[in-house]
């Protein structure tokens, strides 16, 4: 849109393109970043203070206390949904599934690219299938499955049935398919096997895609509301982000709502998603684009 | 499939197992029994079950509260994906222009990708608080009385607020990294041929990032229609009543709520066809994106 492709940064003229240009980026950051900053403020606050004068430009004195009383205060009848509870639950659900999903697509995506196998196309069709249906569609079903293994309010039925689908599969698969076939050939004229040329050649040359893969299954993961939902009941199970149904009710029952705690709490669930995809940034990126080739 | 692979007969399938019987037990048993039970009406004290043919399907035909919630979710769909896709749009090639501070905006406008639905849900009903919510104030001040969970219209406008704000990253790192992969070359001939930075968009940018925007169609498609449960459940506070719904939350209402297996089943069904019709017609977009380039 602007002479910006040639011309060196210090000779440009200011011009009022540029000014728009930078406006409305401001614009955009700022309607991306105030609700967060709200919820931020009201952390550092009491709740009278919220209650009385709202969100404020002043930051208040009150973030520990706040702090401890999300950790370690449990809402509920259990006594056992405390905030680090939870974020305990939500590390290892954000671990389990990405770990479970890089394992068990690369294995599979492997045998699917690398060996002659009869039923090669029929496989391929199972496993890809499984893209067309989100989870959402077949709730019900999946939950009563889980029910008859008898894995409700366990971390196998929290993780496991959220791995049946294939997109780490799909996107090892591609990767896979890129790989310069000489190397294959030239394993085999080592002598290397199947075992030893999938550990110290393959994996290794994946390394950036499974940190792609594993950034972005960690957030999916994490982020996962209407399974853990339906599948957990005990509190003790609950993750951050299953907690925030209970947060928004607590705040309609009592006398003085407990803003500075559920706050914090809303804040504990953004912030590990958030810190890992702004500083793994370049890697997520592409881990996200190239997985629609 | 590689040319060069190797011929081991057990290892790929022992490979593939874990991945086959994953999606076995959690993808194809629930979806076969949703179908299954899609004909059948499941005696409400759970006496066994009747076969009734088409009866739930044809049910739901009839239902008016169904087609009304159908009309919304369509209406709700074309708001999330518009709004989110052009508010990205803009941005994207904002920040394309840019240099100065590129990479801080970038970073800025992309973070909320790793929110979660009902944290951003959650986040909204603090805005819109009633008694201190800036965004209630905000709509105060130009004299709209704000009533969320009250008002049916003030509610849907809340989530459709929302819903874009948690997409807009998603839409603006994919466009970004679409107008990053235009030669530079193009560009170039384009300045020479074109004077306007308007008719240059239009006539050169805009059909190049054509490809990205039609993949991205669908994507948002199915954000609004199934991702956004998180967004629709919190801004509710769990109790539907009159409020704004959408398909994938009625589903779970009849089925987990209302203890309606046979119609939410039925409704899970005419949601798979949905997804299935979306998805092969990506598949030939992708096909056909292919075959141009």
């Amino acid at each position: 849109m602007t002479d910006t492709t040639s011309t060196p940064i210090a000779k440009r003229p200011l011009k009022w393109t540029h000014v728009m240009d930078h406006l409305i980026l401001i614009l955009g950051a700022l309607f991306m970043l105030v609700p967060l900053l709200m919820v931020l403020q009201t952390t550092t606050t009491t709740d009278l203070e919220t209650i009385k004068n709202g969100p404020e430009f002043v930051i208040g004195d009150q973030f520990d206390d706040n702090f401890m009383s999300a950790m370690f205060q449990a809402s509920g009848f259990s006594g056992e949904n405390t905030g680090l509870r939870m974020l305990m639950n939500s590390l290892i659900l954000g671990i389990g599934f990405a770990l479970g999903k890089i394992v068990i697509g690369m294995m599979a995506a492997y045998a699917l690219v690398y060996f002659r196998l009869r039923f090669a196309t029929l496989a391929f069709w199972l496993i890809f299938t499984t893209l067309l249906l989100p989870l959402e569609v077949r709730i019900l079903p999946s939950y009563e499955v889980a029910q008859k293994l008898g894995l409700l309010n366990t971390y196998t039925g929290l993780i496991v049935p959220l791995i049946a689908s294939a997109t780490a599969t799909f996107f090892f698969r591609q990767f896979f398919r890129s790989v310069p076939e000489e190397l294959v050939e030239a394993a085999r004229i080592d002598g290397a096997g199947p075992v030893k040329f999938f550990i110290d050649i393959l994996v290794p040359l994946s390394q950036t895609m499974i940190a792609a893969m594993f950034i972005i299954m960690f957030v999916f993961g994490w982020n996962q509301y209407l399974w853990p939902t339906m599948v957990t009941t005990e509190e003790g199970m609950f993750t951050l982000v299953r907690g925030i149904k209970q947060l928004t009710q607590d705040l309609e029952g009592t006398n003085i709502p407990e803003y500075g705690r559920a706050n914090m709490l809303a804040l504990i669930a953004i912030l590990p998603p958030v810190l890992v995809v702004i500083f793994f940034q370049s890697w997520f990126v592409k881990g996200l684009t190239e997985s629609d080739k | 499939m590689k040319r060069a692979g190797f011929a081991t007969r057990w290892l790929p399938i022992l490979l593939l197992l874990p991945q086959l019987a994953i999606i076995a037990v959690f993808f194809y048993w629930p979806a076969a029994h949703a179908v299954q039970s899609s004909f059948y009406l499941e005696d409400p004290f759970g006496f066994g079950s009747s076969f009734v043919g088409f009866d739930n399907y044809t049910h739901l035909a009839g239902n008016s509260e169904y087609g009304r919630i159908a009309k919304f979710t369509l209406l709700f769909t074309v708001l999330v994906t518009f709004f989110s896709l052009a508010l990205a749009l803009l941005l994207a090639v904002k920040a394309d222009n840019v240099i100065r501070g590129a990479k801080a905006y970038r970073t800025l406008l992309m973070w909320v990708y790793a929110v979660a639905p009902p944290v951003a849900g959650f986040i909204g009903l603090l805005m819109f608080n009633q008694s201190w919510g800036p965004l209630a104030e905000l709509a105060k001040s130009i004299g709209w009385d704000f009533k969320l969970g009250v008002n049916f219209g003030d509610t849907a406008t809340a989530m459709v607020l929302v819903s874009v704000w948690k997409q807009v990253p998603v839409n603006f790192i994919f466009f970004l990294s679409g107008l990053q992969s235009i030669p530079k070359s193009v560009r170039e001939a384009a300045l020479i041929d074109a004077k306007s930075s308007f008719r240059r968009f239009w006539d050169v940018t805009f059909p190049l990032l054509a490809p990205t925007g039609f993949f991205l169609l669908i994507i948002n498609i199915t954000y609004a229609l199934f991702d956004t449960f998180g967004v629709v459940d919190v801004l509710v506070k769990g109790e539907p009543g009159n409020n704004p719904m959408t398909l994938v939350y009625k589903v779970y209402v009849d089925g987990f709520r209302g203890n309606d297996i046979g119609g939410s089943s039925a409704q899970s069904v005419i949601l798979m066809v949905l997804v299935l019709a979306l998805t092969v017609f990506q598949f030939r977009l992708v096909e056909r994106r292919i075959h141009y380039t």
